[in-house]
């Protein structure tokens, strides 16, 4: 196969590559979710299709009212409310993690999306790169 | 050979303390020797320490900055490591393995939107 079809059938011919954030750990405990937010703020500039998914632990990260005063680590998580104008139009949430540790939807900071495991496995199967944090 | 794919590399944990590191090592070293291209390798998070010059393992284990150095060194590959991340752990110009550069995270975007695939190392 000739590079110019690959580059066509993976959209690289002046189209939006898409990206995947996909948040799994929870924050502060270490600095994954920390730093994958930096990326999505530098990557935000090169004006690409930039989605994020948060599953396992990584749903703690959106958990709203937050307050890490206590461990002497700066207090991210409420940056992940201001990412659509940085053009991360879906947060999404996976609802069997979100369930499974006594959350719900109402938890969470406002402007995510709370969908089953099988559209998360949608969203993953569209992307042309995929991040995990 | 048959087709020629086009590989960027993401390591995002250290050396020794994590096996992510040889993972992508090996992975690499597979690729070229099987005629694949390797676009950029990108260090992040605390995959910046596998580039500091200054690790000096027992004799009888590998050296993953020196191994890296001389991989990419021979095969001209472009090697990135993160300049935010590498502040926060004290990787600078002064103590970089040959080979690599740093810069920012606008080079992994890059990476992301040429290769074919970009493979991530990491826990």
């Amino acid at each position: 196969m000739a590079d110019d079809e690959i580059r066509d059938e993976e959209g690289n011919g002046g189209e939006k590559t898409k990206f995947l954030f996909i948040f799994k750990r929870p924050p502060h405990g270490a600095i994954y979710p920390y730093e994958g937010l930096e990326v999505i703020l530098i990557m935000a500039a090169y004006e690409q299709e930039i989605t994020a998914a948060f599953v396992d632990d990584g749903v703690y990260c959106l958990k709203k009212g937050q307050d890490t005063a206590g461990v002497g680590i700066k207090e991210f998580a409420k940056t992940f409310k201001v990412l659509e104008p940085y053009g991360v139009e879906h947060l999404y949430v996976d609802r069997v993690s979100l369930e499974a540790r006594g959350l719900t939807e109402d938890d969470l900071i406002t402007g995510v999306e709370v969908v089953e495991a099988e559209e998360i496995a949608n969203v993953i199967s569209a992307q042309k790169v995929i991040l995990p944090f | 050979m048959g087709y020629r794919m086009k590989f960027a590399i993401l390591i995002l944990e250290g050396p020794y303390q994590h096996q992510a590191s040889d993972s992508a090592y090996h992975f690499t070293e597979a690729a070229l020797k099987k005629g694949h291209e390797i676009t950029g390798i990108f260090f992040y998070n605390d995959g910046v320490y596998n580039t500091t010059s200054l690790m000096t393992p027992p004799q009888d284990d590998r050296h993953i900055s020196k191994r890296w150095s001389e991989l990419v060194q021979q095969y001209k590959i472009d090697t990135i490591v993160c300049i935010a991340a590498a502040k926060r752990r004290g990787i600078t110009e002064s103590n970089l393995a040959p080979g690599a550069r740093i810069s920012g995270l606008g080079q992994l975007t890059e990476l992301g939107i040429n290769a074919e695939r970009l493979i991530t190392f990491g826990d």
